[in-house]
């Protein structure tokens, strides 16, 4: 067990280590991410009650776009100096390496959420009216659910034709349950609708059935290429 | 087993016209909504018939990650390719019963928009096998199905959250069913399974054809040009 | 009575659809026979 976590650990922070090197992948990011905000500020008048309406379903749908942007990084340097062999032959369990990609995916989305999150809050003059603080576990879960399967389906689209299309196509359907609980969650939240309990509950069933799903079946994935 | 084909093709076609004449002439007319009300007798086995075989899809591909058996596989995929059909169906059908009776195209009605979502997931699912190369697909798409089956319930539960906290109209009518409708019902949904396995069995073996040729051509060209 | 023309739109779009994909199976069937003849005259 202890192996598990010395290797994702390792493999982690390789990885954040090689995006620190070259800052240009995730400074294009910041930027994309940058980009969809004000887009959608344009696209939907930021009129300030029917914004507190539609908040929720807009800030997703931009960290669904970055996540998408960054999920489909993920993979390529790996392809690209062929360290999926390496991985295939060594004994490490495929485990540490999924969870390592994942963890790192993870810190890249919630670095480019913590970015978009103020600049919405801004544009759209929000303010919750529910219990702010219930937003953290919304987007904590609500990351993880996208980025867990994302990265997954990253390496599932690898050996397939049109890669970068694969990975929304294959994800978008399966995350609906989710993205549609973080939407409600954040609506509900922002304007103290109720109670946001069955969305947050929902979100953290939906991430343990999906992060063990993950981890049971990568060894096959891996295998696969 | 070749011979039961052709018998249980036009056995078939014999139901479904039974089952077609029973719907329109027999089955009674419902009290508000008229004859248009009918589509259900198509809408809901073809609803039920999509779910069985997405089920049969999902037990197949377990078969296959267990067995790795290529027989398994070909169930999968045929089981899916017919199971979307089904379901586009219910996808045309809810909403063209919908216009006349409520008004509305659409409406985030549990089954339909349960319905949508498993058409999304597997039709991912069939461009995932399309596009991927061709030796290792079997296994990806067996591992695609099992993540599309874990969703179903939680895509299931959200849709009826989110209905409880924004009502919206019901297609397909919930409540009793008169036992004369019933048994309509049952009748389409039996004439449309027969239909369903009498598809998937051509299909099947279209595919088994598809493959031999496939090995076949790729034998050829390993051995070469003739001399 | 407009409303039965709904009826007869989603019966018809029903067989339609079913007769789309028949026909592609049918189709493929041809194609794959006339391969399977190619094949086996040119093992001759």
């Amino acid at each position: 067990m202890s192996s598990l976590r010395s290797i994702t650990l390792a493999t982690l922070t390789k990885d954040i280590r090689l995006e620190w090197r070259s800052r240009d992948a995730i400074n294009s990011m910041l930027f994309f991410s940058l980009l969809v905000v004000v887009i959608f500020s344009f696209s939907f008048d930021p009129n300030a009650e029917e914004s507190r309406e539609i908040a929720g379903g807009l800030i997703w749908v931009a960290f669904l776009f970055a996540a998408v942007v960054a999920l489909n990084q993920t993979w390529a340097r790996e392809l690209r100096n062929q360290v999926l062999d390496a991985y295939r032959v060594s004994p490490a369990p495929a485990n540490a390496l999924f969870l390592a990609k994942a963890l790192g995916n993870f810190i890249l989305v919630s670095v480019l959420e913590a970015v978009m999150a103020p600049l919405f809050m801004i544009f759209y003059n929000l303010r919750a009216l529910g219990p702010a603080w219930q937003l953290i576990p919304v987007a904590i879960l609500g990351t993880w659910a996208l980025v867990v399967n994302g990265t997954f389906f990253a390496a599932m689209s690898l050996r397939t034709r049109s890669r970068e299309i694969m990975l929304p196509l294959l994800l978008f359907p399966i995350s609906i349950p989710a993205v549609q609980s973080m939407v409600e969650a954040t609506r509900i939240i922002l304007a103290g609708d109720g109670s946001a309990r069955f969305w947050i509950v929902l979100l953290l069933t939906y991430d343990v059935v999906f992060t063990t799903a993950c981890l049971a079946l990568f060894e096959t994935i891996l295998q696969a290429e | 087993m070749k011979r039961a084909f052709p018998i249980l093709a036009v056995f078939t076609a014999l139901l479904l016209a039974y089952a077609f004449y029973e719907a329109i002439w027999v089955a009674p007319m419902e009290r508000t909504m008229g004859d248009v009300q009918r589509i259900f007798y198509y809408h809901v086995p073809s609803a039920w018939t999509a779910f069985l075989l997405f089920t049969v899809n999902l037990v197949a591909s377990v078969v296959y990650l267990i067995e790795r058996s290529p027989k398994a596989d070909a169930v999968a995929l045929v089981s899916a390719e017919v199971g979307v059909v089904f379901c586009t169906i219910v996808l045309v059908t809810g909403p063209i019963w919908a216009r006349p009776v409520w008004g509305i195209w659409w409406t985030w009605d549990l089954r339909l928009t349960l319905t949508l979502v498993l058409w999304l997931i597997y039709v991912s699912y069939l461009v995932l096998r399309r596009f991927s190369d061709s030796s290792q697909t079997p296994k990806l798409a067996a591992v695609l199905a099992i993540f599309g089956a874990l969703d179903v319930p939680l895509v299931y539960f959200s849709i009826w959250f989110f209905r409880t906290q924004h009502p919206q109209p019901v297609i397909g009518g919930g409540g009793s069913i008169d036992p004369r409708m019933l048994h309509v019902l049952l009748i389409n949904w039996l004439a449309f399974s027969c239909f369903a396995v009498v598809v998937c069995w051509w299909r099947y073996r279209l595919e088994m054809l598809q493959r031999a040729v496939d090995e076949a051509e790729s034998l050829e060209s390993l051995m070469g040009v003739p001399q | 009575m407009n409303a039965v023309k709904y009826l007869w739109a989603a019966y018809i779009a029903t067989w339609l659809i079913h007769g789309i994909y028949l026909g592609s199976i049918a189709r493929r069937y041809g194609r794959l026979r006339q391969r399977m003849k190619d094949l086996g005259k040119r093992e001759e």
